[in-house]
């Protein structure tokens, strides 16, 4: 289950959405697409499970393109936020039904199961259900449509921690139990980073990086001391951000240090800590110089 | 759960050996299995993974083909001496200088010691 996206564009008007996307998933694996609003990230997922054509470009799955390809298309599902299903004005029950008839994988005793592990109510059309309800939908629609691509488009941010705590375990076991591909794109980048093998950084339409999780965060180092032993240390190195308190400086740099490079800040008495994920990703998509 | 100072593979790594050396896990016995520490610590199976394969590459677990990871034989002996070699760099040279710091001097840290260790005798 290999997904190419190849020189994908697409503008509404004016604005240029996506300008020449390139990305490449194979599965299986958990993969994060991380961009701030307004990014792309909506866009590219959309064109990704064929609910829009590209401008230009092309989106492939195992060498098939997806647009206007129904057998395809049946192989991925896109979830988006608050769960906008087929059906506004329709109970559980009829959204299941239409999505069993709609899905050739899908898992009817898992989609009750878990609507009952999230206590979506029975009773209550969809359009008069809480937001955390709605994503709710979401989430199981997601999961037991079984599809072997599977994205959430920033479904679950409804819901509360309690929910989106059983959210990741589930997501964790079904990955586990029938591996597939699943790509999530969130705002909630710490909560989610350690459950993601890669990560798709979107940034103003392009794709800044597409790289392991693990390769990302050994990246991103915040060197921490007195101020001119700092700036003496990374002379010459990648720097993304300073902040300064009192005589005290703390510069990352994004690069990663080297076995000796690490003996030096011992040497010099300089605090060096890896960044997490969200820092690391507030840093790349706020600087424009370490692009690429 | 982790302290964010290393990647989440060394630290599950870094969990495993220490079951080893105090006893918690034996040689020769079979260690939970990557999707298990992937659903306990939630994480990502191949960074659990990872941490396995790191173990096994320094002779700590190996693969028993239809069973899983098994402990070593003499894993923990070995683990002990490299321990031990590293006990000055990870342990004592922080505690100098944390003792520098606060301006406790050395001949006083001795004699903590020895009251700890006069303790652990009489408590055996």
């Amino acid at each position: 289950m290999k997904i190419e996206v190849q020189d994908v564009s697409l503008a509404y008007g004016e604005t240029q959405a996506l300008d020449s996307v390139r990305a490449s998933i194979d599965g299986p694996r958990i993969v994060g697409l991380l961009g701030r609003n307004g990014s792309g990230k909506s866009s590219l997922l959309s064109v990704m499970a064929a609910f829009r054509p590209a401008d230009s470009g092309t989106v492939t799955y195992d060498g098939q393109p997806v647009w206007e390809n129904p057998v395809v298309a049946s192989q991925i599902a896109l979830i988006r936020e608050g769960g906008d299903v087929h059906g506004e004005d329709e109970k559980l029950d009829e959204i299941f039904r239409y999505a069993a008839w709609l899905r050739p994988n899908w898992n009817a005793s898992m989609a009750e199961e878990l609507a009952e592990a999230f206590r979506i109510p029975r009773k209550t059309n969809l359009d008069k259900m809480s937001r955390g309800q709605r994503s709710a939908v979401g989430v199981v629609l997601g999961l037991a449509t079984q599809a072997p691509v599977t994205m959430f488009d920033e479904t679950y941010l409804g819901m509360d921690a309690p929910a989106r705590v059983l959210f990741y375990d589930l997501l964790l076991k079904e990955y586990m139990e029938r591996p597939r591909t699943f790509i999530l794109s969130t705002h909630l980048i710490e909560e989610v980073s350690r459950i993601l093998e890669d990560v798709i950084i979107i940034h103003e339409g392009e794709v800044l990086m597409q790289t392991a999780t693990d390769d990302l965060l050994g990246q991103g180092v915040a060197m921490t001391g007195p101020a001119d032993r700092v700036d003496s240390f990374v002379q010459g190195m990648n720097v993304i951000g300073t902040r300064d308190l009192g005589r005290t400086r703390s510069t990352t740099i994004f690069g990663g240090l080297s076995a000796s490079q690490r003996i030096e800040a011992r040497e010099l008495g300089l605090e060096f800590t890896p960044l997490e994920l969200q820092d690391l990703f507030v840093h790349l998509t706020t600087q424009k110089e370490v692009r690429r | 759960m982790f302290d964010d100072h290393s990647p989440i593979y060394r630290q599950i790594a870094d969990a495993i050996t220490r079951d080893i050396l105090n006893g918690t896990l034996d040689e020769g016995e079979q260690v939970m299995s990557t999707n298990q520490y992937a659903a306990f610590y939630r994480i990502n199976p191949a960074t659990a993974a990872k941490a396995f394969q790191h173990l096994v590459d320094a002779g700590v677990l190996y693969k028993k083909r239809g069973i899983g990871m098994i402990v070593s034989t003499g894993a923990r002996e070995r683990l002990r001496q490299e321990h031990r070699q590293r006990f000055v760099s990870d342990v004592l040279n922080p505690l100098v200088d944390e003792a520098n710091a606060i301006g406790m001097p050395l001949s006083e840290v001795i004699a903590l010691l020895q009251a700890l260790a006069a303790r652990e005798d009489a408590a055996r």
